[in-house]
């Protein structure tokens, strides 16, 4: 149904149809494969890479001033470029991995890519916000820089890494429905090629209730965790 | 008595906004052992760099330092590690670890100095009964009060048996009823177990309630030594005198008010 022959609550009521929603249902699948698989890439990598960051940065736990500023200047690059260039750059390397250029998996690395940087760099702020006496107790006491990053830096500051983790979840999200367009299916997919080019508004519409749902589903549960841990720390 | 801490001609000079800051310029200490020893000064004299220059947090420009006959600066990384083992140090702000219970917080010195993990329940438990915690174990510091997060910081500190520990401000930021529980049991500690205590700290009350002997920090040089007594009734330095002035003021009012400690 379409807004251009239909008035607007009937391609409303008509998006609740079970049809619409039975056709939903491979897509949905589709879309939490990739951001599942995505954010976790995203996580271990832009953990890895935000503390590599942070404990190499001039006041950091092991400063490597030159490595610091090279790897801020290609986060930075990376950063830089929007996500549909991103996917349209990692179609090749895809091709090299996956031997095909476009499908789930193929922009599945175009995403990790495009998340990776920014996950690294709230990561990195995340870290920065550590009071400084903590670090000071924890070297004072002789804890080894390993001890010190997994048993003192991340712990403390975990709430805020989850907060991050929440935004880079819904980013790579909303990542997933771009690369819909260049094949990579899910509910971006559906919303291209139904609501774009057949003009099929009312399947348009369920996948925006869709992405709602997901986007407040994924809020909820960050804001939920980080804030019982906080409890259970008695800091709020 | 022998002397256990001794500081010779430290220097350290720190480049803020590139230009040159001396902080540090040529200290010369001695601390006996199982003494607690007070340091004195105004906001701003060096204190806390002086703290933190003796287990190397900050480094030294130029000096010794001979912490119970080990030369402190020409450790290596990893004897540096291992001689942190055995000098506790207190902090204002206490920085206690919120991720992890007090029990957590206390075992955590143990569990990085490679104590026997079948022993670490034990000793956290024997240390947090002497600083009156026991019931508070399973608590995070999130839940606690400022003394008992410092007792916590005490615990934390000297859980892994240490010869020395550095108090700085350690009573700064409690109440004075607060400051009086956890002198005492620094004094305590001190007497049970021998250990060397430097405490650094602008209040004077708490240098003369737990200290013998003390110097005055003024402008990173040490311009007195010596007891306690002698400095409060006949300062020979800018800062001494001040103090002692500002001391006996209170006194004064103290007891015009009728209310003594
Ligand atoms: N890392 C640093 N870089 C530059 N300047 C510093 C640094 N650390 C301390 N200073 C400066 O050195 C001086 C002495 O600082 P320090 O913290 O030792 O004083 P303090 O006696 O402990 O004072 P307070 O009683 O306020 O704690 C101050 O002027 C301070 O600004
Ligand atoms: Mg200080």
């Amino acid at each position: 149904m379409s807004l251009l022959d239909s008035s607007l609550w009937d391609v409303i009521v008509a998006s609740f149809s079970p049809e619409i929603w039975k056709d939903l249902l491979g897509p949905i699948g589709e879309t939490l494969y990739m951001t599942s698989i995505s954010s976790l890439i995203t996580l271990v990598l832009g953990l890895i890479i935000g503390i590599l960051l942070t404990i190499s940065n001039p006041d950091g736990l092991v400063p490597l001033k030159v490595s610091y500023t090279v790897s801020g200047w290609v986060i930075n690059a990376l950063r830089s470029l929007p996500q549909m260039i991103m996917i349209i750059l990692m179609i090749p390397v895809a091709r090299l991995i996956f031997g095909k250029s476009y499908g789930t998996n193929a922009c599945i690395i175009a995403i990790a890519a495009s998340c990776i940087p920014m996950y690294a760099r709230i990561v990195e702020s995340s870290l920065l916000e550590i009071e400084k006496g903590k670090i000071e107790a924890a070297k004072a006491i002789g804890s080894t820089n390993i001890s010190i990053i997994f048993r003192i830096l991340l712990p403390e500051t975990l709430p805020s890494l989850i907060r991050g983790f929440t935004v880079s979840v819904i980013t790579v999200l909303s990542m997933t429905a771009l690369a819909g367009m260049f094949g990579a299916g899910g509910i971006g997919d559906i919303a291209v090629r139904y609501g774009y080019q057949r003009f099929q508004h009312d399947r348009l519409f369920a996948c925006v209730y869709i992405l709602i749902i997901l986007v407040q589903l994924i809020q909820g549960i960050g804001n939920l965790v980080s804030k019982q841990i906080l409890k259970t720390r008695n800091l709020v | 008595m022998s002397t256990y801490l001794k500081i010779t001609d430290l220097h350290k000079t720190f480049y803020p906004h590139g230009q040159p800051l001396k902080v540090l310029d040529g200290i010369n200490l001695e601390v006996e052992k199982g003494e607690i020893f007070g340091i004195i000064g105004f906001s701003g004299a060096g204190k806390s760099t002086l703290a933190r220059c003796i287990n190397r947090l900050e480094t030294s420009d130029s000096g010794s330092i001979e912490l119970g006959g080990t030369d402190i600066l020409k450790l290596s990384k990893k004897e540096l590690l291992k001689e942190r083992h055995r000098i506790g140090m207190i902090f204002q702000n206490f920085n206690l670890f919120d991720s992890m219970t007090v029990y957590q917080n206390i075992a955590y010195p143990l569990e990085v100095s490679g104590f026997p993990k079948s022993k670490i329940k034990e000793r956290v438990q024997e240390t947090a009964e002497l600083v009156g915690l026991t019931e508070k174990l399973k608590a995070h510091p999130g839940a606690l009060s400022g003394g008992q997060k410092q007792r916590v910081g005490i615990a934390r500190a000297i859980v892994t048996n240490p010869d020395f520990i550095i108090s700085d401000e350690a009573t700064s930021a409690l109440d004075p009823q607060t400051t009086m529980q956890i002198l005492d049991l620094l004094k305590e500690i001190n007497a049970k177990s021998g250990i060397t205590i430097l405490m650094i700290t602008h209040e004077l009350d708490a240098i003369r309630y737990i200290c013998n002997r003390m110097a005055v920090l003024e402008e990173g040089k040490i311009t007195e030594s010596g007891l306690v007594r002698d400095i409060f009734e006949n300062p020979n330095s800018k800062t001494g005198e001040l103090f002692a002035r500002v001391f006996k003021l209170l006194q004064n009012v103290e007891l015009t008010h009728g209310s003594g400690i």
